[in-house]
């Protein structure tokens, strides 16, 4: 199981803009190196990032080789109801890893 | 009879040849633009809205932080629907496509990209109106994601 991690804020207003940072811990190998014998290494990365707030998907990405290891990517959403934010990530030879963060919004 | 040095010299040469075809810039300018034909589906892309903000000179390629914030309301009507990064110099021109929608609030995007070479960083945003906007950043790379030669 891949480690990733989620950036949460615990509690937000109600209309408030939050940000929202995520890292999965994953080489992102891109496919275009070789090893020293010559051998091109597969291409082995996360493809996407989606998250859904309460079930509604909120915000989704593709990703491609030029991302840098271990991707990292932060975005905002409005914080509307106390709940949970799920988070997918998805990739080459079956990578596949959630992570859940709740919210509470007062 | 050939010297030992120019020997050598023809020797580094073909390798260089081999692997690097002589118009490589101008397939790397060609394959981005194609991405952003396929992005915009040839639609116009006006400059302005997009501010990317990136470092202009790169110490090291492999890990570079990306900022891509647009101006926009965010409201149901008036909202960004995507924002695509794409890179100049790079073996593929993609580095990451974001949907977002009214939801996000805000419409900014960071992230850490992978920078080959020296030259334009793209930002691309695509309106809920069907507008395209855009902002290119020239980088300077002193060491490069990807060393191996015959990417570059």
């Amino acid at each position: 199981m891949a480690r990733v991690v989620v950036n949460v804020p615990a509690e937000a207003k109600k209309g408030e803009v939050i940000e929202i940072r995520t890292l999965a811990g994953h080489a992102m190998e891109t496919g275009f190196r070789r090893t020293q014998l010559g051998e091109l290494i597969p291409r082995d990365i996360i493809r996407s990032l989606v998250c859904t707030y309460n079930g509604v998907e909120v915000f989704r990405a593709e990703l491609h080789p030029a991302m840098a290891a271990n991707p990292l990517l932060s975005f905002t959403t409005v914080a509307t109801e106390s709940g949970t934010l799920e988070f997918r990530w998805t990739g080459d030879n079956g990578f596949s890893a959630t992570e859940k963060a709740s919210i509470k919004v007062v | 009879m050939i010297s030992r040095r120019g020997f050598l010299l023809l020797g580094v040469a073909g390798v260089a040849n081999a692997q690097l075809p002589p118009n490589i810039a101008e397939i790397r300018k060609a394959a981005l633009q194609e991405a952003i034909g396929k992005v915009t589906g040839n639609a116009q892309v006006r400059k302005g809205r997009v501010k990317l903000d990136i470092p202009p000179l790169i110490d090291n390629g492999n890990a570079v932080p990306v900022t891509v914030e647009v101006e926009s309301p965010m409201t149901q009507a008036d909202h960004v629907k995507a924002i695509h990064l794409f890179t100049e110099r790079n073996p593929q021109p993609y580095v990451f496509s974001a949907h977002l929608g009214p939801r996000a609030g805000k419409a900014r995007v960071a992230a850490r990209a992978r920078i080959a070479d020296t030259g334009d960083v793209v930002a691309i945003a695509q309106m809920s109106d069907g507008s395209f906007w855009q902002e290119s950043v020239k980088v300077i790379v002193t060491l490069s994601a990807c060393l191996e030669e015959g990417l570059i």
